[in-house]
């Protein structure tokens, strides 16, 4: 048996070397490109002790930071899910002139880089640019404000709660909507009670990747802003500040906050995986929960 | 209530899926739209429903236009091919759905027994709290039919309702869905590509093709006297031997067939399996088996004419006959159609 069994040629990339090479190859690549710099910003914030730390974190620049960084998450976010179920369901739903256009332009923010978004918002919106004497006429500010740092958040992150939407409701169809409709069912009630229970999952999924970008997002901000220290600065540019003002600790403080936020996406990322969101695993989401199924059938 | 179509088209981009279609459909009948793939049936099915809009042409409820009346107002049940289940809500809940979201008030109460009536008339008492998922093929179709009933539908209309299911449950549910409609009477119209299902269950076929109604009649109209090639092989297998028609008499090496009202000119003899005997001797074609398949009631022969033309017939289970004997093949019954 032990004999026929070694006869066999191996499989692709089966035999015992290769394996243990490449297993040892991508650990040694993680831990020094991702492991490492983790540990590095925890060790820093907290380098010159606790309450250094908590000094730095409670710093009026560093505390305006977060609070800027949290309301631009709140009103982008939100936005960008609307936009985001409502081009997935133009996309699924109808047959319009126009509709793979429309699904090249929601992929274009992850093609392009950040900045390019954020010079050309200079552009529109600046003094000099294109609508810069209209808004000037009224006193509106979008640069270097609340707003284009909105609005630069939102483009580069328009594409995810769309982009987790539209392969799944495209394998949904459109029975079930067809279903309830015939069964008199509003508009409205049929996206409340059959359309949106269905996508709960994936949408949420896309909420946590859309939340972790806008709180993360540096380039495009950076241009728009205007780095305005307790004024316009987002936490990424905060810490850029710091760092470059030699205030290591300060910068390695705020850095940390940041890397808090990723391991809770990422631990809720996991947990939506579980519940059959995410594109890998998309066939479970079109079934009951498997829990449900469990407590239903004991 | 009675339905009429009067001469509905509908035109997908540039391709035409249905050619002015006419149609009665009388109070309480159940009817079959039947059809290959592509011939527009389930076309003419979502128009009734209002789920594609028509194109031109008119469609009655009654005495009503109904052609603009939008699907969530024309009161019709729906069944689709692949249940279309509401996969997060338990089949109680998914029967309840049509009841809660309509104009008409109900309380809790009338919604739960009418549930629990309906759930009795579908025989799945008790399945109530489970989710669709927790459910085979055949009882999801079930829920489904249940669901559409519960809003009392002046029309039923069903897409390939067991298109998805295994013969054996298919041939229950055909039985079952009969039995429904006996009980309630209610106006149905279903699409099938089954000729066998059309047959079983209607009480009136309407044979489509490429848009066109070809033929409609009852079961028994269209089996005794197809008016087309095209209904004589979609209804069953059939054999095609070519010939040629002089004076309503179709030649054939082994005499003559009746062509009443057949043109003269090139044309085929239709001959179904069971209509052809087998003989080792005496008159008839002389033909040679090719191949011989065994059925649960009967074998079929495959055999060849000395021409070339394939036939297929029947023969009695304990007939001895192998792939090399030769024989004669007697036509009882044919039907002719000019060729073309």
């Amino acid at each position: 048996m032990q004999q026929a069994k070694s006869k066999k040629p191996p499989r692709v990339g089966d035999s015992p070397a290769v394996r243990r090479t490449l297993i040892t190859v991508v650990l040694l690549f993680g831990a020094l490109l991702v492991l490492a710099p983790l540990i590095v910003i925890g060790a820093q914030a907290f380098s010159e002790g606790v309450k250094v730390f908590a000094a730095a974190i409670a710093h009026p620049d560093t505390l305006h930071a977060i609070l800027l960084t949290v309301v631009t998450a709140l009103i982008a976010v939100p936005l960008n899910t609307a936009f985001g179920v409502a081009a997935a369901w133009s996309i699924t739903k109808f047959d319009f002139p126009g509709r793979r256009f429309l699904l090249v332009v929601i992929e274009i923010p992850f093609s392009i880089s950040p900045i390019v978004a954020g010079v050309a918002y200079l552009f529109v919106y600046g003094l000099q640019g294109l609508f810069g004497p209209l808004l000037g006429a009224y006193d509106i500010k979008i640069l270097f404000a609340l707003p284009g740092i909105i609005l630069a958040s939102m483009f580069v992150t328009a594409p995810f709660v769309a982009r987790e939407l539209i392969p799944l409701m495209q394998a949904q169809g459109r029975d079930l909507e067809e279903a309830a409709t015939s069964l008199g069912a509003s508009g409205w009630r049929t996206f409340f009670s059959v359309t949106l229970p269905n996508i709960r999952w994936a949408m949420l999924y896309g909420i946590i990747l859309c939340n972790a970008r806008v709180m993360g997002e540096f380039g495009a901000v950076s241009v728009v802003s205007g780095n305005i220290r307790g004024q316009t600065n987002t936490l990424p540019l905060h810490i850029e500040l710091l760092y470059h003002d030699y205030q290591t600790t300060g910068a390695f403080a705020a850095a940390s906050i940041l890397t808090l936020i990723a391991l809770v996406t990422i631990v809720a990322k996991v947990a939506l995986e579980r519940r059959g969101a995410g594109r890998r695993s998309r066939r479970p989401a079109l079934v009951a929960p498997v829990s449900k199924i469990a407590e239903k059938t004991s | 209530m009675k339905i009429r179509l009067d001469n509905v088209v509908k035109t997908f981009d540039t391709f035409r899926a249905v050619h002015g279609v006419s149609l009665d459909i009388e109070s309480g009948e159940l009817v079959a739209l039947l059809g290959p793939s592509g011939s527009g049936k389930t076309t003419i099915l979502r128009m009734v429903a209002g789920l594609e809009y028509s194109d031109g042409g008119t469609i009655y409820f009654g005495e009503k236009n109904a052609t603009n009346i939008p699907v969530r107002d024309r009161g019709v049940g729906f069944v689709f091919q692949h249940y279309a289940l509401f996969p997060h809500m338990t089949i109680g809940e998914n029967i309840a759905f049509g009841m809660k979201v309509s104009k008409v008030r109900r309380s809790p109460d009338a919604i739960a027994k009418r549930v629990r009536d309906l759930l009795r008339l579908v025989k799945l008492e008790g399945l109530e709290d489970r989710f669709p998922a927790q459910i085979s093929g055949g009882q999801r179709q079930r829920v489904a039919l249940a669901r559409a009933l519960a809003v009392d539908p002046k029309v039923l209309l069903l897409d390939e309702p067991f298109g998805a299911l295994d013969a054996n449950v298919r041939r229950d549910l055909r039985r079952w869905l009969r039995e429904i409609h006996a009980e309630l009477g209610i106006t149905t119209l279903f699409v099938t590509h089954d000729q066998e299902e059309a047959l079983d269950l209607a009480d009136r076929v309407v044979i489509l093709n490429e848009g066109r109604i070809v033929q409609q009649g009852t079961p028994n109209e269209v089996c005794r006297a197809p008016n087309s090639a095209f209904v004589m092989r979609f209804l069953g297998d059939t054999n095609t031997l070519s010939t040629t028609v002089r004076a309503g008499k179709a030649l054939l090496p082994a005499g003559e067939i009746d062509a009443p009202g057949c043109a003269d000119g090139p044309a085929d003899v239709y001959v179904r399996p069971n209509d052809l005997d087998w003989a080792l001797d005496g008159a008839g074609i002389p033909a040679s088996v090719r191949q011989v398949l065994d059925r649960p009631g009967n074998r079929r022969v495959i055999a060849a004419t000395d021409q070339g033309d394939a036939l297929e017939f029947d023969v009695a289970p304990e007939t001895e006959v192998r792939a090399g004997d030769r024989g004669m093949v007697r036509i009882r019954r044919a039907r002719v159609f000019p060729a073309g």
